[in-house]
């Protein structure tokens, strides 16, 4: 891989991670991990008519892993859930700005967006779910 | 020593290189390849290529049933590594060597013959905190399934063994299962302590020789070790052949493996009587040119000379050490004294993860492995979730190590430790 992927602004969010720690009382709370690095991310949102109103995450793991979250939450903040379940690969490889990754090492970029993606659908399950019980 | 003045050792080090093939190709950026991850799996060199590909080319066939001429070739040569492997090991006998798939699978013939028959609710089996997965999952499992008991020796500040408590944390035992050498700090295990005290206290000895076995001349009568473990991939050999020592009397007590062709003397659809050792164990279609892949292996390495081979790890070892330590905010594993350590360095460095440091050596053409390598647990004890290893054979030269050492200072410039 091109050691150019770790540029100045991948190490800023990696040690000053944007919307990091806890949401007070989310309405969604997420967490895996990729056993290979051992890296672990947690997300929490807040979701206000099919929005992330607010997100916050936390983790562990390599810089790609931690800045690849990082930069995720400032992208996401207002988006529709539909919309973030959209997202894909490519998405994040952009938003890094990295052209290239060795194939062990996508999983660490795009695990905050699996994590997140679990948490939408479980906004949206909740929402079909809410849907039901009104009389 | 002096950074960069390279041990005598080196000499020959730079000509066994030359027998390996995939030495000499370079990466897909042009750099040539410094690979430290033999702890993983070793190079292959030439005659071990010739070997296997020349059984393909002129006499594959299946063993110990045909009775045409490259039949009775395949059987032959197979048996003859079997011979060389014995040696190898100084086993008493080849009816001792059973050709497994890795140390993985030879753990585990042990656990589900010799462990399921004779460990019982109340009895203990005693590994130490050094343990690869391979080497605690299976005992584990024979836990649960019987309510025997696990216990651990514990390590101490560099990674060493503690032995204080050895007779007390052996009453009790029926089996002591323990690795020969730690393949995440490097750690050689003083089984030539252990092993008297374990018989003495009526236990079984298995030793994980994963990591001993490409480096150090073992020795299994001297050590007394009940079976030895071996793959024979980290040696020179294939993938997908290894290989179990025990001793007599314990393999023929033992039931069979896996059961199927090969390992039978006379089958009805009743019952089976089961063939004599070593093919007891060998169920099915062996792994025929892994075997005598293996065979070449143990060839080259004695020629080589196991000596040496120890030699020159000690020498590289210490200048890798001693290299490591300088650079700043780096941090070691593992027993300090190359002379108490196999060839294997695991660190860390400042806040960069291992999984970033290993992809910036890469792009210097240094192969390291990083993770956990295995041992979660061990991790676990030292605080950490990852560590980056870098890990030497007989092919590596000084000049690796100061590519390794260049190669973190770059990783550090990048990270702006
Ligand atoms: C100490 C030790 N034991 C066991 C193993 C398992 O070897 P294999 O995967 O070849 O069965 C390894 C390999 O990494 C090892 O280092």
């Amino acid at each position: 891989m091109d050691e150019l992927f770790y540029r100045e602004y991948i190490l800023e969010h990696y040690r000053s991670p944007h919307n990091y720690g806890h949401l007070e009382n989310p309405d969604i709370s997420v967490e895996d991990d990729n056993p290979l690095c051992g890296d672990r991310i947690r997300v929490d949102l807040k979701v206000e008519d099919g929005r992330i109103a607010d997100v916050r995450f936390e983790g562990k793991g390599c810089a790609i892993s931690q800045a690849s979250a990082s930069m995720l939450t400032d992208a996401v903040k207002g988006m529709k859930l539909e919309d973030m379940l959209r997202l894909g690969k490519d998405e994040i490889m952009e938003n890094l700005g990295a052209e290239t990754l060795a194939a062990a090492r996508i999983k660490c970029a795009t695990l905050g967006l699996k994590v997140l993606k679990a948490a939408a659908m479980r906004a949206l399950e909740r929402a079909v779910e809410a849907e039901g019980q009104r009389p | 020593m002096i950074a960069g003045t390279p041990h005598t050792t080196d000499e020959k080090a730079e000509r066994v290189r030359a027998d390996f093939p995939l030495l000499a190709t370079r990466t897909s950026k042009g750099k040539p390849l410094v690979y430290l991850d033999s702890a993983a799996t070793s190079q292959k060199p030439r005659s071990v290529i010739d070997t296997v590909s020349s059984y393909y080319e002129r006499y594959n066939a299946n063993i110990h049933r045909g009775v045409y001429e490259i039949a009775e070739r395949a059987t032959e040569a197979y048996e003859a590594a079997r011979k060389r492997v014995a040696a190898f090991f100084n086993a008493a006998s080849t009816d001792e060597i059973v050709f497994t798939r890795n140390a993985t699978e030879s753990i585990n013939l042990v656990c589900y013959t010799w462990g399921f028959e004779n460990l019982h609710a109340g009895d203990a089996i005693l590994l130490t905190r050094l343990e690869h997965h391979s080497n605690i999952v299976p005992w584990q499992l024979l836990a649960a399934k019987t309510g025997a008991e696990l216990r651990f020796l514990e390590l101490d500040g560099q990674g060493r063994v503690v032995l204080d408590d050895l007779e007390r944390k052996l009453q009790g035992v029926k089996l002591v299962a323990l690795t020969h050498v730690s393949n995440t700090l490097g750690t050689i295990v003083p089984l030539e302590q252990i092993v008297p005290a374990a018989h003495a206290a009526g236990a079984v000895v298995l030793a994980d020789g994963a990591q001993a076995a490409p480096h150090l001349r073992v020795d299994v009568r001297a050590l007394d070790v009940d079976f030895y473990a071996a793959s024979g991939h980290k040696m020179l050999a294939p993938t997908g052949i290894g290989a179990l020592f025990g001793k007599r009397a314990l393999l023929e007590a033992m039931p069979p493996f896996l059961a199927g062709g090969d390992m039978i003397r006379r089958v009805t659809f009743e019952r089976t009587t089961y063939n004599e050792l070593p093919w007891k164990f060998e169920a099915g279609t062996s792994n025929i040119s892994g075997a005598i892949g293996l065979g070449a292996a143990v060839d080259y390495l004695q020629t080589l000379d196991m000596t040496w081979v120890r030699e020159h790890e000690v020498a590289l070892t210490s200048y890798a050490l001693e290299r490591l330590a300088a650079v700043p905010h780096l941090t070691l594993y593992g027993p300090k004294q190359a002379q108490e350590r196999g060839g294997v360095a695991a660190f860390t460095m400042g806040d960069v993860h291992p999984h970033d440091l290993a992809s910036i050596l890469d792009a210097e053409g240094v192969c390291v492995r990083a993770g956990h390598h295995c041992t979660m647990p061990l991790h676990e004890l030292l605080g950490l979730t990852a560590t980056a290893r870098a890990s030497f054979y007989v092919y590596n030269t000084f000049a690796d190590v100061d590519a390794l050492i260049e190669a973190l200072e770059k990783a550090a410039r990048i990270f702006k430790l």
